[in-house]
């Protein structure tokens, strides 16, 4: 049984459905995110599993129970919230003592485990302090450490890094995904970073406009996006309009205004079914001269743009009839004679299973 | 800015404290003012205190006003508490209108509506009841707008974090809120207290014949004739208010600070 | 960085976990009540009170003498048909706009100066306005009975025009204050290095955002002041007579509470009007100074 089991809510705000007949199922111990863009309901989301919102339609269910009416108060969920919410007049040790107070539990045990939780998160010394006194990374780990003292069933992240700089933001992600591992506890995390997402978590569920596009591992939302909100919100991706024209030479046949593509196609694409090859950059190939491509797909072009950041380059390649093809290129990969420079001509080409054909 | 038009702004803004400051000045030193005219220092006296000690309607007038300013800004923290944290959290959009107009219309309006209502509908006697409500019904709005400004500056997910800790809705109200509007309220009643020790106007219309407050007892003497003896009370009242003004900045920053 | 969850969505977000509609009835009930009770019924009597004729011993005919016979506009027509009503509304209203005028003119540099001070002064320079203000309204009127008796100029229109700026002054100085204290100094350098003197600066640049602040002062000063009774009575002289005066000489003097309460009307709607102005230019003030900031 699934520890959380979300069957089939939605949530409407007026004449907006924030959530739209969401049915998922989290297992204990994992590590969950839902991903979206601002405005796709997985706030809305993870406000109906905390309690501070009811679904409209459609049941949630805690360890097989139904959660419809119980307080907020009552559920073994916490949450950390996006500003932290770290109560302003009470020390760190009182913020993280808050729920075990609540839950009345004796005074040792709240000391004890106060302490306890402060090692947890590195803040031992900081048990004294107010939260004005902290960091927003000290902060955070506050917020971490009153969530999880009282091991909660479910612990909710509501965009917590949001605040962060960037280089913190990479530094806490490793903290988080140590901490999950060490207490056990189930983590659902909301973010609308995508990178963020695909570092931390064991499965994703990628919203949109209230839907779950895709629920998935990490790698295969990457390599095998189920539809193009999914490929083109989950990192860089060329999307290469085409239509299923059959069979040959082993692999399937696309036909494209650029011309004829070489792909895997899923089993049960049928010749005349319309979509996209959606073609990750980093497997795309550049070379000086198309002869040098021994691929399938390879076509003449020259370089349009190029966005030099350090250890890659984003190469924009205009190919005949004016596509464009996007390549990211490794800078240090050996045997590089030399960087391209806008208006090279160069060829671009990739293996037939480099690309998804993504169908609609 | 240049050095000129520097010297005239200190000379405008320190001409303009004078305007403030003199004639209260010439109000205290005329109390220690060894004659019964206010027209020219002749010594130092505190026989207008002690005047002031034997005047058995002074005293009354005084003691009703510190009975009815203790108890009316009393009512008023909890009920303009209530307002404030009603308006902030609910945003009702005619709630700001009933609790704040009667803050910002002329005085003398609120006065002579409640002395109708007073005399007209109620049928009441005048005194002690009516002032006390008068004064709570002009306080609200004050302590409202306090409390209001204490919870706009607060992170609204403090309140969902405590209930998703496990406090009920009472438990959030007493650990979280109660102590985080704390400051609030202590300035709220400061303020109430000065306001309703203060009143005049109102006071003025439903007090009736038989209860008198300080102000009125002020205008009453001020009326007639220009006596040390208002300056000696004037004086005390003057430190009384200094005093409140003084805590309220100092001890409520304290609280403040905890606070944030 | 905000999630998903707008401020719309969360203002429209349902009361939750049992803790249903009833907290919030809770907490607005017993203040709305009280309000209700001792200041909307009474307001909403001033006016029924301002449609009946005097009772033969001062007050009103009774209420349970019934509303249909018991109906008039006497009231109003005494006040439409006297032209001493007007006039001494007009007065009012001069009175009350000198006093406004004023006390921008005394509360500018004053405000000004506030505003530049470091910050470690500037708390010190507004305690120093409203302590003042800390004192009994009366004690300061008192104050200039015993200053200008002497030189011979109590009960005159200007003891009453002094009396008033005193009383008022530091709700002027308050709001322009926090309204100076605002702009950024880079406006001014701004307008410096394009070439703008000293008077230019403030003309063009100061003044102008400091508008909000100058309207929401002027209300503060102008609505009290056209109700005022007090000031006018114990340092105007006996021509000194303003709305405020009328309106308490009909409640406790003549006992003649109808038109007391037409003339209470009178001054309601004399200070909506005003409100609505003071409004309606500090918003449009405000509109002005987001788009430079």
């Amino acid at each position: 049984m699934a520890l959380l089991e979300i069957r089939n809510v939605t949530r409407r705000f007026g004449s907006l459905v924030a959530v739209d007949r969401v049915s998922l199922a989290i297992e204990a111990g994992e590590f969950f995110t839902l991903l979206g863009p601002s405005g796709c309901g997985k706030t809305t989301l993870l406000r109906m599993i905390a309690g501070f919102d009811e679904p409209d339609e459609g049941e949630l269910f805690l360890d097989g129970k139904p959660l419809a009416g119980i307080a907020p108060e009552k559920r073994p969920v916490h949450t950390v919230f996006q500003s932290y919410a770290l109560f302003p007049h009470m020390t760190v040790a009182g913020n993280i003592a808050f729920p075990l107070e609540m839950a009345g539990r004796p005074r040792e045990e709240i000391e004890r485990r106060v302490r306890e939780t402060l090692s947890l998160v590195h803040l031992e010394e900081k048990g004294e302090a107010y939260p004005h006194e902290l960091s927003g990374g000290q902060k955070q780990r506050v917020a971490l450490a009153r969530g999880l003292v009282n091991k909660p069933r479910l612990l909710l992240l509501d965009e917590p890094l949001g605040a962060l700089d960037a280089k913190l933001r990479v530094e806490m992600q490793v903290e988080l995904i140590n901490l999950q591992r060490d207490v056990g506890v189930t983590f659902v995390f909301v973010t609308h970073a995508q990178q963020e997402a695909l570092a931390l978590s064991h499965r994703i569920a990628v919203m949109s406009q209230g839907r779950v596009e895709q629920l998935d591992t990490p790698d295969r939302l990457y390599t095998a996006p189920a539809s193009r909100f999914v490929a083109d919100f989950i990192g860089k991706i060329n999307l290469i309009e085409a239509e299923v024209a059959g069979n040959a030479h082993g692999h399937l046949m696309l036909r494209s205004a650029m011309g004829d593509l070489a792909a895997d196609l899923p089993p049960d694409a049928r010749p005349g079914a319309r979509g996209a090859l959606a073609l990750r950059p980093e497997l795309v190939r550049v070379a000086e001269r198309l002869e040098t491509l021994e691929l399938r797909n390879r076509f003449a072009g020259h370089v349009k743009d190029l966005l030099y950041e350090g250890d890659v380059t984003l190469y924009t390649v205009e190919v005949e009839g004016g596509f464009v093809i996007e390549a990211l290129l490794a800078n240090a990969s050996p045997g590089r004679a030399r960087l391209f420079k806008v208006g090279d001509a160069v060829a671009v080409g990739w293996r037939h299973d480099a690309g998804v054909f993504i169908r609609g | 800015m240049k050095p000129r038009s520097q010297w005239l702004l200190w000379a405008a803004s320190l001409a303009v404290y004078g305007f403030l400051y003199v004639p209260l000045a010439v109000v205290v030193i005329f109390s220690f003012n060894d004659s019964t005219l206010n027209a020219e220092w002749v010594g130092f006296t505190l026989s207008w205190y002690r005047k002031l000690m034997t005047d058995g309607e002074m005293l009354r007038a005084a003691g009703n006003s510190v009975a009815i300013a203790l108890l009316s800004s009393s009512v008023a923290t909890v009920l303009g508490a209530m307002a404030g944290i009603a308006m902030h959290r609910y945003r009702f959009p005619w709630l700001p209108l009933l609790v704040l107009t009667p803050v910002a219309m002329p005085e003398i309006l609120l006065g002579v509506s409640l002395l109708l209502f007073f005399r007209q509908v109620l049928d009441l006697t005048l005194g002690f009841f009516s002032i006390l409500v008068a004064h709570i019904t002009f306080s609200i709005g004050f302590v409202a707008v306090i409390v209001r400004a204490r919870l706009a500056g607060m992170d609204e997910g403090i309140f969902e974090a405590a209930r998703d800790l496990g406090a009920t809705p009472w438990m959030t109200f007493r650990r979280v809120t109660l102590p985080l509007i704390l400051p609030a309220l202590v300035a709220g009643f400061l303020m109430s207290f000065t306001l309703s020790i203060d009143d005049f106007v109102i006071t003025f219309f439903v007090a009736g014949v038989g209860v008198t407050t300080l102000p009125l007892q002020i205008y009453s003497m001020i009326k007639v004739a220009v006596t040390p003896e208002v300056n000696a009370v004037s004086t005390l009242l003057m430190a009384l208010t200094l005093t409140l003004v003084i805590v309220a900045t100092r001890v409520a920053p304290d609280i403040v600070r905890r606070g944030r | 960085m905000r999630g998903c969850s707008s401020v719309d969505e969360r203002r429209e977000e349902r009361e939750v976990g049992g803790a249903g509609g009833w907290t919030r009835w809770i907490v607005t009930g017993p203040p709305v009540a009280f309000l209700l009770a001792f200041f909307l019924v009474p307001a909403l009597i001033v006016v029924a009170a301002s449609f009946r004729e005097p009772g033969e011993f001062g007050g009103l005919v009774p209420l349970a003498a019934g509303f249909a016979n018991a109906l008039s506009l006497e009231a109003y027509r005494f006040l439409l048909g006297d032209l001493v009503y007007a006039e001494i509304f007009a007065i009012s209203f001069l009175v009350a706009l000198a006093t406004t005028v004023i006390c921008i003119a005394a509360a500018y540099p004053l405000a000004w100066l506030i505003a530049r001070s470091p910050r470690r002064r500037r708390d010190l320079l507004v305690l120093l306005v409203i302590l003042p203000f800390a004192s009994n309204f009366l004690v300061r009127i008192y104050a200039w009975i015993m200053l200008l008796g002497p030189a011979n100029l109590l009960y005159t229109p200007f003891a009453v025009i002094v009396g008033m700026v005193y009383v008022h002054l530091p709700f002027m100085v308050l709001p322009l204050y926090t309204n100076l204290e605002k702009h950024d100094p880079a406006l001014l350098e701004a307008a410096q290095d394009l070439g703008a003197n000293a008077w230019t600066r403030f003309w063009r640049v100061t003044f102008p955002l400091s508008l909000p602040g100058i309207y929401s002062g002027s209300a503060l000063v102008f609505i009290p002041v056209l109700g005022m009774f007090a000031v006018p009575e114990l340092l105007g002289g006996t021509g000194d007579i303003l709305i405020g005066n009328l309106i308490k000489e009909q409640f406790l003097d003549n006992r003649d509470w109808p038109l007391g309460s037409a003339l209470s009307i009178g001054l309601t709607i004399a200070v909506l009007a005003f409100a609505a102005l003071a409004a309606a230019g500090a918003r449009r003030g405000l509109k002005g100074t987001e788009a430079v900031s």
